[in-house]
C-alpha cells in the first residue's frame, strides 16, 4: 500500500510538470484532468471518502470541460 | 525571457525551502504540527465533534441505538458542514452565488452561435437518453442519504450538473430555461436563511437545530439537516448548470 | 524509508504548490496561468487533507462494522473545511476563464506581452 502511493505521488509531480512545460494547449488541460484523478485516489488513501468523491466528480468532469468549452470559443486548439 | 525564467525558479526554490521548514515535524518551531500520522486527537478540538458533547462529558455514542444525541447524523463531516459550522456553509453559498452571477454578467449575450456544428452521433443519442435518469436518481440519492453515507449536497449536486452536461454535448439546439433557474435557486437560497432565522426565534442561535433528533442511523433523523442539503443541493445544481448552459451559449 | 515515511504526503503536496507557482510567474499564454492555478488548488486541498491523518484510522463515519466513538477515527475537521474549497475552486476557474474569452474578443490575442494598457 505505501508503495503505490509512493508511485501515485511521482506521477503526480510528473504530470504536474508536463502541464507546466508543454507547448500545446490541449496537452496542459488533459494533464490538469489527470493530476485531480491521482489527487482523488490518493485521498481515498488516506480514508477520506467524502473528499475523494468530490475531487473526483468537480476536478476530473466539470474542470476539464470547461476548459475545452474555452478552447472550442476561442477557435484555438492546436497553436500555441 | 531567460533572465526572467531564472530568477522565478531560484526564488520559488527559496520559498520552497522555507515552507519545508514550517511544516517539519521533528523541529520545535511555534506552529504546533507533529509527525506525518502520529496526531494525538484529544489536543485538537476534533475530539468534541467525535464524541458529540462540547461541554466536556464523554458520552457513548452507539450506532442504531443512541436517541437524541447533540447532533444526530452518523456522518461526521456532514455533521460539522451543516451543524456545527454551518455560517461557513452559509458564506460558501454567497460566493458561489457570486462567481455565477459575474459569469452570467460577462457572458449573457445570447444571439451569438452555436458552440457546436451539428448533432451527434446516433449511438451517443441513443445512450444519453437512457443515462439522464439514471444520473439524475444516483444525483437525488446522493443529496438525501448524505447524513449516512458519504456525499450530501456538493456531490449530488455536482452529479446533477454532469447531468445536464451530457444533454448538451448529444443535442445541437439544447437550451435550459434560464428563468425556471432563477426561481429554484432563489427558493433555496431564501429558504436556508428562513430555517436559520426560526432557529434564532425559537432556541436563540442561528441556525440550530429545532427539530427532533431522532435515533442515529435511520433515514428520518438529524433533525434539520437533511432539509439543509436538500435545499444546499437543488442550489449548487442549479448554479453549476447555469454556469455551463452560459458557456455553451456564447 | 522513515524519510519516505514522513515527506512523501506533505512534501508532494508542497511541490505541486511550487510548480503551480512557476507557472503563474513564467508562462506567457493566459490559458497556461489560469491551468496553473488549478495546479496550485488541487495542491494546497491535497495538503490539508493529509495534516489529518492518523496511522491506522478509519473513515469518520458510524456504520454498522463500526459502531462506537470510542474506535480510532482520522480527524474529520480538516475534511470538512476542505470539501467547501473544492467547490469555490471550479467556480473561480470558471469566473476567470469568461474574462479570458472577452479578452481574446477585444484583443484577438493571448500572449501577455502584447497587451498593453488601454487602446482608444
Amino acid at each position: 500500500m505505501m508503495i503505490l502511493s509512493y508511485l501515485l505521488i511521482l506521477l503526480m509531480i510528473i504530470g504536474a510538470l508536463a502541464a507546466v512545460l508543454f507547448e500545446n494547449l490541449l496537452n496542459s488541460i488533459i494533464s490538469l484532468g489527470l493530476i485531480s484523478l491521482i489527487a482523488a485516489a490518493l485521498m481515498f488513501i488516506l480514508k477520506a471518502p467524502d473528499v475523494a468523491m468530490t475531487e473526483a466528480i468537480i476536478g476530473a468532469g466539470l474542470t476539464t470541460s470547461i476548459f475545452i468549452f474555452t478552447l472550442i470559443k476561442i477557435n484555438r486548439g492546436d497553436s500555441q | 525571457m531567460r533572465f526572467r525564467d531564472y530568477l522565478s525558479l531560484f526564488l520559488v526554490i527559496i520559498l520552497g525551502f522555507i515552507i519545508f521548514q514550517a511544516f517539519d515535524g521533528t523541529i520545535d518551531n511555534g506552529l504546533n504540527i507533529k509527525q506525518f500520522g502520529e496526531v494525538n486527537l484529544s489536543e485538537r478540538t476534533s475530539i468534541h465533534y467525535i464524541n458529540k458533547d462540547v461541554n466536556n462529558e464523554s458520552t457513548q455514542i452507539i450506532y442504531n441505538e443512541s436517541k437524541n444525541p447533540e447532533s444526530g447524523s452518523a456522518n461526521y463531516v456532514t455533521s460539522i458542514i451543516a451543524n456545527y459550522r454551518a455560517l461557513d456553509t452559509l458564506g460558501e453559498i454567497t460566493v458561489l452565488f457570486i462567481a455565477a452571477a459575474g459569469l452570467a454578467f460577462v457572458l449573457g449575450d445570447h444571439n451569438k452561435n452555436n458552440a457546436f456544428a451539428s448533432d451527434a452521433s446516433f449511438i451517443v443519442k441513443i445512450g444519453v437518453k437512457i443515462l439522464f435518469p439514471l444520473l439524475f436518481l444516483l444525483g437525488i440519492y446522493i443529496i438525501i442519504h448524505g447524513h449516512l453515507t458519504p456525499g450530501g449536497g456538493f456531490q449530488g449536486g455536482a452529479v446533477i450538473a454532469t447531468a445536464i452536461l451530457l444533454k448538451f454535448l448529444a443535442y445541437k439546439d439544447y437550451k435550459l430555461n434560464h428563468t425556471g433557474l432563477t426561481i429554484l435557486e432563489s427558493f433555496a437560497g431564501i429558504s436556508f436563511l428562513i430555517i436559520g432565522l426560526i432557529g434564532l426565534y425559537t432556541d436563540g442561535s442561528f441556525l440550530t437545530n429545532f427539530l427532533a433528533n431522532g435515533t442515529i442511523g435511520t433515514l428520518f433523523s438529524a433533525g434539520v439537516i437533511p432539509i439543509i442539503y436538500i435545499l444546499i443541493g437543488i442550489k449548487v445544481g442549479a448554479e453549476l448548470s447555469g454556469i455551463i448552459s452560459n458557456l455553451i451559449n456564447a | 524509508m522513515a524519510f519516505l515515511n514522513q515527506w512523501a504526503y506533505i512534501g508532494g503536496s508542497i511541490i505541486l504548490i511550487l510548480i503551480g507557482l512557476f507557472g503563474v510567474l513564467t508562462r506567457r499564454n493566459l490559458i497556461k496561468i489560469v491551468v496553473s492555478i488549478g495546479i496550485m488548488d488541487t495542491g494546497v486541498n491535497l495538503l490539508l487533507v493529509s495534516l489529518g491523518y492518523i496511522n491506522g484510522g478509519l473513515a469518520p463515519i458510524l456504520t454498522a462494522t463500526n459502531p462506537t466513538n470510542n474506535l480510532n477515527f482520522v480527524d474529520p475537521l480538516p475534511q470538512a473545511l476542505v470539501l467547501t474549497a473544492i467547490v469555490i475552486g471550479v467556480a473561480i476557474l470558471a469566473l476567470a476563464l469568461s474574462i479570458v474569452i472577452k479578452i481574446y474578443e477585444n484583443n484577438n490575442t493571448l500572449q501577455i506581452d502584447e497587451l498593453r494598457g488601454l487602446k482608444l
